[in-house]
C-alpha cells in the first residue's frame, strides 16, 4: 500500500473551552478524493482549519499532522500553503472588493509560473469576467474563483471545504466535474454534505461523530449501507439523487 | 463671499492635516486590527525631527531645499519609529486587543514625556520657509500659504496611496487583507510583512503631518500629536476603517464643519458639532462612509 499524503494522529482541538476534536486519527491516500463526512457541528471544518493552521488564537491544538515527513502543526499557514497545501475554505472567501483578475493575481507566487492556462481551461468564465468585482459574481462563479485561485500553483494536497454548499443543482454538477478532473492530478481531502457528490467523487471516507472518528473505509461501500449511512450521517444514501 | 472662500480653504487645510494623520491610522486598523494610540507619537517625532534637522543636519535648513531635506529627515524618523513600534511592541500582541491598547496608550504617554524631558514642555518656534508665513489671494480671499501647502501635500499623499493600493502587489495584499486577513495567509502570503509596511506608511504620513502641521501652527510642542489624534480617530470612524478614500471624505467633512461652525457659532462649538457628526454617522451608517474595504 502506498504512503498516505497526509497522516492525522490523535488530533484534539479546544476552542473557547469546547473540546471540538477529541483524538481524531485518519490518513489521506496519495490519489483521489478522501471525503470527511459527519452531521453538522461534528468538527469537519475544524479539522481542515487545524490542518492548515487556522485554528483561532483562543484555540488549543494537540496531536500530530504530517504531510510526508513534514510535521505541519507548528508551522504558520502561509508556509504550509507555499509548501503545497492548497485550501479552499467554506463559503469561498473570495475578496469581494477585488476583481476576478486581482483575486487570481493575489494567489501568484514569486519564483513560480502561475498556471493560468490550466485555470482558464477549467473555468473559461473566469477569463471572461476578469474585470468584474468578485463580490458581484454568483455563488457558483465565486466557488470556481476560489478553486481556481488555489489551482494557479502546484499543490501536494488540496483541502476543500463544502464546495457545493448553497449552490444550484446544475452548478453542483459543474463543481463536481471540476473536482473530479482536479483529483486526477492531486489528492483531495473534501468536506461535503451532498452525498450525490460524495458518491461521484470519493474513494475513501472518514466519518466524524461528536469530535471523534466514527468510521473509516471505502466511501462507495459506506453509501451502499443505507442503515449505516443513516445512523452516521442522519440521512440515507438512497435518499440522495445523483 | 471672501469669508466663505477663506473658511473653505482653511477648513480644507485642516482637513488635509487630519487626512495625513488619519490615513495611516485607518490602514493600520483596517488591515491589522490594531487601534494604535501611539500614532500621535509618530507625528511628534516627525515634527521634532524636522525641527532638529533644520538647525543641525548639514545641508538642511528653514528655507528652500534645506527645508525639504529637513522634512525628509523628519519623515524618515517617523517611519523608523513606526517600524520599530510594530516589530518590537505590536507584533507580539496581534489579536490581543486589550494589551495592544495598554501598550500603545502607554507608549503615547511615554513618548510625550520623552519629548518634554528632551526639549521642554513649552512650544518652540518652528523654522519654516518665509513664503509659508505669507498669504495668497484666491478669489479675493487671503489664504495662508501654510494651509495651501498642507492641501497640496495631502492631495499628493492621497494620490500616491491610491496608486500604491491600486497598482502594486503590496497594495493588492493590503486591500485583500483589510477584507479578509486570514484568507490572505491561506493563499501563501506572509501578511505580517504587510503589517510592517502599513505601519511604515502610517508613520511617514503622520510624520509629514507633524512637520507641515508645525509649519501651519508656527510652533512645535510635545502634546500636538495627541490633540490631533482625537480628531484623526473621529475621521477614521466616519470614513470607515481601512478606506483611504472614505478617510479623505471624512477629513474634508470634519475640517469644513469645524471651521465654519467655529467661525459662525462660538469658538469650540465646531468641535462639538464634529462629535455630533460622528454620532449621526454611527447611528445611520455604523461601518462608516466607505465600510471596511480598502478602496483604490
Amino acid at each position: 500500500m502506498s504512503e498516505p499524503v497526509l497522516a492525522v494522529e490523535d488530533l484534539s482541538v479546544r476552542i473557547a473551552g469546547l473540546h471540538i476534536l477529541q483524538g481524531v486519527s485518519f490518513t489521506v491516500a496519495p490519489t483521489g478524493v478522501t471525503v470527511l463526512l459527519g452531521r453538522n457541528g461534528v468538527g469537519k471544518t475544524t479539522t481542515l482549519r487545524a490542518i492548515v493552521g487556522l485554528t483561532p488564537r483562543n484555540g488549543e491544538v494537540r496531536g500530530t499532522v504530517r504531510m510526508g515527513a513534514q510535521s505541519l502543526l507548528a508551522r504558520p499557514t502561509h508556509r504550509l500553503v507555499r509548501g503545497g497545501l492548497g485550501y479552499v475554505p467554506e463559503d469561498r472567501c473570495v475578496f469581494s472588493a477585488l476583481t476576478v483578475a486581482e483575486n487570481l493575481r493575489l494567489a501568484e507566487r514569486r519564483g513560480t509560473t502561475p498556471a493560468y492556462d490550466k485555470v482558464y481551461a477549467l473555468f473559461p468564465e473566469l477569463d471572461r469576467r476578469g474585470r468584474q468585482r468578485a463580490g458581484s459574481l454568483s455563488g457558483g462563479q465565486q466557488q470556481m474563483l476560489a478553486i481556481g485561485r488555489v489551482l494557479l500553483n502546484d499543490n501536494r494536497l488540496l483541502l476543500v471545504d463544502e464546495p457545493t454548499k448553497g449552490l444550484a443543482p446544475k452548478v453542483v454538477t459543474e463543481v463536481a466535474e471540476v473536482l473530479e478532473r482536479v483529483a486526477e492530478s492531486v489528492p483531495v481531502l473534501l468536506v461535503e454534505q451532498n452525498l450525490a457528490v460524495v458518491r461521484r467523487l470519493a474513494k475513501d471516507a472518514v466519518v466524524l461523530s461528536a469530535g471523534k472518528v466514527a468510521w473509516t473505509g471505502n466511501a462507495q461501500e459506506l453509501l451502499l449501507e443505507t442503515a449505516l449511512t443513516k445512523s452516521l450521517l442522519g440521512v440515507g444514501s438512497g435518499e440522495v439523487h445523483a | 463671499m471672501n469669508t466663505v472662500i477663506l473658511l473653505t480653504l482653511t477648513g480644507l487645510g485642516l482637513a488635509a492635516l487630519y487626512f495625513l494623520v488619519a490615513s495611516g491610522l485607518s490602514l493600520v486598523f483596517g488591515l491589522a486590527d490594531v487601534l494604535n494610540f501611539a500614532h500621535g507619537l509618530f507625528l511628534g517625532v516627525g515634527a521634532y525631527a524636522t525641527w532638529w534637522a533644520a538647525g543641525n543636519l548639514p545641508g538642511a535648513g528653514p528655507d528652500g531645499f534645506g527645508f525639504v531635506l529637513a522634512v525628509a529627515f523628519g519623515v524618515l524618523a517617523g517611519v523608523l519609529v513606526a517600524v520599530l513600534v510594530e516589530l518590537v511592541l505590536i507584533r507580539p500582541l496581534y489579536s490581543r486587543t486589550i494589551e495592544q491598547v495598554l501598550v500603545t496608550v502607554g507608549l503615547s504617554l511615554a513618548g510625550v514625556a520623552l519629548l518634554q524631558a528632551t526639549w521642554g514642555a513649552d512650544a518652540r518656534p518652528f523654522p519654516r520657509p518665509s513664503w509659508t508665513r505669507d498669504v495668497t489671494s484666491i478669489l479675493g480671499a487671503n489664504v495662508p500659504n501654510a494651509g495651501l501647502l498642507l492641501i497640496v501635500a495631502a492631495v499628493l499623499v492621497l494620490g500616491a496611496l491610491l496608486a500604491f493600493l491600486r497598482w502594486t502587489r503590496y497594495g493588492l495584499i493590503i486591500r485583500a487583507g483589510v477584507e479578509n486577513r486570514e484568507m490572505v495567509t491561506a493563499l501563501g502570503i506572509d501578511v505580517r510583512k504587510a503589517f510592517t509596511l502599513v505601519f511604515a506608511i502610517g508613520g511617514a504620513a503622520a510624520a509629514l503631518a507633524g512637520a507641515l502641521g508645525a509649519v501651519y501652527f508656527g510652533n512645535v510642542s510635545p502634546g500636538q500629536g495627541g490633540s490631533l489624534l482625537i480628531f484623526a480617530f473621529i475621521v477614521v470612524v466616519i470614513g470607515g476603517m481601512g478606506s483611504v478614500v472614505g478617510c479623505a471624505y471624512a477629513a474634508v467633512a470634519v475640517g469644513l464643519l469645524q471651521q465654519f461652525v467655529n467661525y459662525y457659532g462660538t469658538s469650540g462649538l465646531g468641535d462639538l458639532c464634529v462629535v455630533g457628526l460622528l454620532a449621526v454617522v454611527l447611528l445611520l451608517r455604523p461601518q462608516g462612509l466607505a465600510g471596511k474595504v480598502a478602496t483604490a
